[in-house]
């Protein structure tokens, strides 16, 4: 899934101060399942900043709503209306929901963002996300045990850990494990260890976002 | 000849050798290189220059390996792919030995976030041992990295790479130096050697590979000025393992910086009994007005003229 973060209560407050009429609107697919932006987070954002308001006696009415996906057109348009009798849309999804909301919306609707975005991860545990893929566009995970070093190394090593690694950790952050410490650990493990003598040469980053904005298209699906 | 090197040719003839290391100043103070630089002439065969080492901002190795030619030094330029894409790196390789540079350390680089510009983003187009592959391309194809065109003019470098035998895990160490030879290094440059045993085992491991006939190992030794230095590093350096009884020694010493260099020059002494090491990397840190003395102690001047 795609994780994100609230943004602290004070940046998000700053930038929809000068609205009349905010509508916070959550999303319910990725930013849901990991907490973020989903219906509860609504609500509990537009209490705090109710919350806000009141002590400092400003007025602004804040309206609440959660679509099952931010960035499909079918969920937006149901709620166009709501959308735009806001003075702003404080959009609760990842970057793509923001953008696409005010894409739908027409020219006139203010999306603002009130999640960082962070990466595409798992969930580890209760309250642990972790980053597992770097949507690079040429997937190698069958040449490095299943474990990603584009997004899990540091330092996008490609042919081995650095010589920072030590005790199964990451130089940069102790706190990580070091990715290649965990590919040679899993391929140690199934005996094909023999798959990290392979040079892997210098990679194409044209399929990643070093080439610009990606797309996809399907001609089999166009209508 | 692949390069024509002094370094190259000490190696080729079965010398040993001694390759000093300098750190560029933090800003355009050519004096400071020069003072450094002073210190390591005719003690050393060539000298490294680090590349903005543990991310803080320097002189580029290139210039200061420019300044290093001019004063009669011969430097190893180290590069990191750290800071350039493949472009700014082959673009910079045509630079650096318009300039007279002939040898160059592959390098991926410490990460950014132990310098002083904690902010920026790390580039890491390729890694270390893609490098080796791209100034190899360059030098005996005579083209660019993945293409067909052509170099105007020769690129004539002498590759080197670095190998941590105290990184994890341990057993993959050697694969990965495999991995740099086959890419086409020449020669190696370990981390710094304190823990003799573990070394030891890495060069079993090397000689049972045959990897010793194939690049030569230059074995990597810092002198330590103190205790609090070797505790300091033992705990917070990533990648250096310093055996206890070492760090007694130095708390212990009357003397730490006499120590220090003392039990470096024992090290060397060490180091020179091991099947397949050819030279010895000093790393003498913000110390190089140390390097007479321990290559002195070493037995290692005068150098050899080749
Ligand atoms: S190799 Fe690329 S696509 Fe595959 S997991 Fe890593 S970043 Fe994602
Ligand atoms: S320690 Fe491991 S994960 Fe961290 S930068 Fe080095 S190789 Fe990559």
């Amino acid at each position: 899934m795609i994780v994100g973060e609230r943004k602290p209560l004070e940046e998000i407050k700053a930038m929809v101060e000068s609205y009349k009429r905010l509508l916070i609107l959550g999303c319910g697919t990725c930013v849901s399942v990991c907490m973020a932006g989903g219906e509860k987070e609504v609500e509990v954002l537009a209490s705090q900043l109710r919350m806000l308001h009141e002590k400092e006696e400003k007025k602004q009415e804040i309206e609440e709503a959660t679509i099952q996906r931010q960035c499909d057109r079918e969920y937006i348009e149901p709620c166009l209306e709501k959308i735009h009798k806001a003075d702003a849309v404080l959009s609760m999804a990842c970057g793509v929901g923001v953008q696409f909301v005010a894409e739908v919306a027409g020219e006139n609707a203010i999306v603002l963002p009130a999640l960082n975005t962070e990466f595409y991860g798992a969930n580890l545990g209760a309250g642990i996300w972790a980053e597992r893929c770097a949507g690079c566009g040429r997937c190698i995970l069958h040449l490095t045990g299943g474990i990603c070093p584009v997004a899990r190394c540091a330092k996008r090593l490609f042919n081995g850990p650095c010589g920072g690694s030590q005790r199964g950790t990451c130089e940069v952050n102790p706190e990580t494990d070091c990715a290649w410490q965990l590919i040679y650990d899993r391929l140690k493990a199934r005996g094909q260890l023999e798959v990290l003598e392979e040079i892997i040469p210098a990679k194409s980053w044209k399929p990643s976002l070093s080439g610009g904005p990606r797309k996809v298209v399907r001609e089999d699906l166009l209508l | 000849m692949k390069s024509g090197s002094n370094l190259e040719k000490i190696l080729g003839k079965g010398e040993f050798a001694v390759t000093g290391e300098l750190g560029p100043p933090k800003g355009n103070a050519a004096e400071v290189i020069k003072k450094k630089a002073e210190h390591l002439r005719g003690k050393v065969d060539a000298v490294n220059v680090t590349d903005n080492q543990t991310s803080i901002v320097r002189m580029s190795s290139i210039a200061t390996s420019a300044i290093l030619i001019q004063m009669g030094l011969e430097p190893v330029m180290q590069m990191v792919t750290r800071d350039r894409n493949r472009i700014a790196i082959q673009s910079d390789i045509f630079g650096a030995t318009a300039l007279g540079i002939k040898n160059m350390l592959c390098l991926s680089g410490d990460h950014q976030n132990f310098g002083n510009q904690k902010d920026a983003a790390n580039v890491f187009d390729i890694d270390s041992i893609q490098l080796i592959q791209c100034v190899k391309t360059m030098r005996d194809e005579g083209t660019l990295l993945g293409g067909e065109e052509k170099v105007e003019g020769e690129i004539k470098l002498f590759i080197g790479a670095a190998a941590n035998p105290f990184a994890d895990p341990f057993e993959f160490r050697v694969v990965r130096l495999a991995k740099k030879a086959r890419a086409g290094v020449d020669f190696i440059q370990t981390q710094c050697i304190y823990d003799m045993d573990r070394f030891k085992e890495w060069m079993r491991m090397v000689r049972d590979r045959g990897l010793h006939e194939k690049v030569h190992i230059l074995a990597g030794v810092t002198p330590l000025k103190s205790g609090g230095m070797a505790r300091y590093m033992a705990k917070n350096v990533a990648g250096i393992i310093i055996p206890d009884a070492i760090i007694e020694r130095m708390v212990k010493a009357k003397e730490p910086a006499q120590e220090g260099i003392k039990i470096c020059v024992e090290q060397i002494h060490q180091l020179r009994e091991i099947e397949g090491v050819h030279g010895i990397h000093l790393m003498a840190i913000e110390w190089e007005e140390k390097v007479r003395e321990i290559a002195e102690g070493a037995g290692l001047l005068p150098r050899p003229k080749v």
